[in-house]
């Protein structure tokens, strides 16, 4: 690999230790997968925030970093274990609280905005068509390849963590144009609307595209519209059930690629059967879970005209980012959501938060939310439409 | 007689020890207790089975980006594997390694290591040796 007089510095320790791991991290990678130089990075998005992930270990790396560490570029936070602010009403200890504030304060002092929220397109860390990025976190990786066009490899934590420190990227993966085209088309023969039914397509897609390691870029035709807030949720479950980093819907997405020869139908049937196994049978439901990924302003004002003057029977959260929540604040979105019980859970979310032992089901119009809370935390899981999860918060 | 496989060197280093291999991939997010090394994810081949001490072999890497710290957090309480060879290493588990200097090697034909077999992994080199 061939580096700058300045990235060899880097790599040579003369802009100190953390910058120097981060030039180490980075050289291994470039000459594992055959990169040729280094590439200039504009945005951040790192993972591994949450203390219930890093753990002691993780976080002493992070503040032998933050010793002398300092990002180069604009970099954004990853969702928390807990809101970092309102916790005690989210039922955390304090000493959890405690170990989650020294890991923010960590990544505060390298410079890093601490946004704590899985979709920082919507909070500020926008990059704009063909630029070069490092981001972490599946769901935003995709969104940023596929919906914005964006160039960025699934980063670990401490890559895009390396990335920050340093500015740049090894260039291999996506950030080369003929990584970028599709291996294999399906066409949706059913017409598919709002956040549930775009992250139930995410599960058919990822299914798919794992059982067959050549089929890495889908191409999707069939869908005649999306939003933004669907396409989020098709990006947080593509890259759950399948690893996409990367796809392409004719007529919606801005990349060039050639059309696969090789076609696939995806049917009501199909669709049907990937619903069937989001939901368990006789879950009893007493949690509800809503933003996976973090919910936008539109999603909040949604949620308000369905609870407006009613009020829930179970366990009901909103999780968000906390500028979105200011918004709402402004609006009194947050007045109508709190009056009808509903708690709002800022900078963390139900993948991340410690909340193992705490429920026996969860109701949420994720896929992504499914997979992570049977996996991770046990719960028995009911998958359905953001009207049918109030529904379920309002049924006692 | 000893049995030497190529491969490709991701992180430095040289380890032996016995073999703990799986067909199956494996997230070490989720996948894996990071207080005991134990392999907890449900209906996998490797489910219940220790990675301490082992030379661990699958294919690839799955899962959340977060599954690096968790390879680190193994490594410094010593619940760790003592060598990775993987099929066709990923990002997340190529950073896990070298951030916790975890010697590691793909791009080995991982079907001829069983599981119980005594290998031993010359990362440096790219060199497994069935011994």
């Amino acid at each position: 690999m061939k580096l700058t007089s300045i990235e060899q510095d880097m790599l040579d320790g003369k802009y100190g230790q953390a910058t120097k791991k981060s030039m180490e991290i980075l050289t291994a990678l470039g000459e594992i997968y055959g990169a040729k130089r280094m590439i200039p990075v504009t945005s951040v998005q790192i993972a591994g925030v949450s203390y219930a992930n890093l753990g002691e270990p993780g976080l002493d790396w992070l503040a032998q970093m933050a010793k002398d560490g300092r990002v180069r570029v604009l970099t954004t936070l990853n969702p928390a274990g807990m809101d970092l602010e309102n916790w005690r009403a989210l039922g955390i200890s304090p000493e959890f609280a405690k170990n989650q504030a020294r890991v923010i304060d960590a990544f505060a002092k390298m410079g890093i905005i601490t946004t704590c929220t899985c979709t920082p397109y919507l909070v500020g860390n926008l990059p704009h068509y063909g630029e070069n990025i490092a981001w972490a976190e599946s769901s935003a990786v995709c969104f940023a390849n596929s919906v914005i066009g964006a160039k960025t490899n699934r980063e670990g934590g401490p890559s895009a963590l390396a990335a920050a420190l340093t500015g740049c990227t090894p260039e291999y993966g996506y950030h080369l144009d003929e990584n970028r085209q599709a291996h294999v088309a399906f066409h949706v023969k059913k017409e598919v609307r709002g956040t549930a039914q775009f992250s139930t397509l995410g599960k058919v897609l990822g299914d798919l595209l794992d059982s067959k390691v050549e089929w890495t870029i889908p191409y999707l035709s069939g869908i005649s519209r999306a939003t933004t807030d669907e396409l989020k949720a098709l990006c947080a479950s593509i890259a759950t059930f399948g690893g996409t980093a990367l796809f392409h819907i004719e007529g919606i997405t801005p990349n060039k690629t050639e059309i696969p020869k090789e076609t696939h139908t995806v049917t009501e049937k199909d669709l049907e059967k990937a619903e069937k196994e989001l939901n368990d049978e006789d879950a009893i439901i007493d949690f509800v879970s809503i933003g996976c990924p973090h919910a936008s302003l539109h999603e909040i004002r949604q949620l308000v005209k369905l609870v407006e003057g009613k009020h829930v029977a179970k366990e009901t959260w909103i999780t968000t980012a906390r500028p979105t929540k200011s918004v709402a604040d402004r609006m009194g979105y947050t007045t109508i959501i709190e009056a009808a019980g509903i708690k709002f859970a800022c900078d963390t979310c139900c993948v991340v938060a410690p909340i193992k032992g705490r429920f026996t089901g969860l109701c949420t119009d994720s896929a992504k939310g499914c997979y992570y809370g049977r996996g991770r935390n046990n719960f028995q899981t009911k998958h359905c439409s953001l009207e049918e999860c109030i529904e379920e918060a309002l049924t006692k | 007689m000893t049995i030497t496989l190529k491969g490709r060197k991701i992180a430095p280093g040289s380890a032996s020890g016995e073999a703990l291999a799986t067909s199956q991939g494996l997230s070490f997010f989720g996948g894996v207790d990071p207080e005991t090394g134990i392999v907890v994810e449900k209906d996998h081949e490797l489910e219940g089975k220790s990675i301490t001490g082992k030379v661990l072999i699958f294919p690839r890497g799955k899962g959340s980006t977060v599954g690096s710290y968790v390879l680190y957090q193994l490594a410094k309480t010593g619940k760790g594997p003592v060598a990775i060879i993987n099929k066709e290493c990923e990002t997340i588990v190529a950073v896990g390694c070298i951030i916790s200097n975890i010697p590691a090697v793909d791009k080995v034909p991982i079907e001829k290591i069983k599981s119980g077999q005594k290998v031993r992994v010359d990362a440096t080199q790219g060199l497994v040796e069935l011994l």
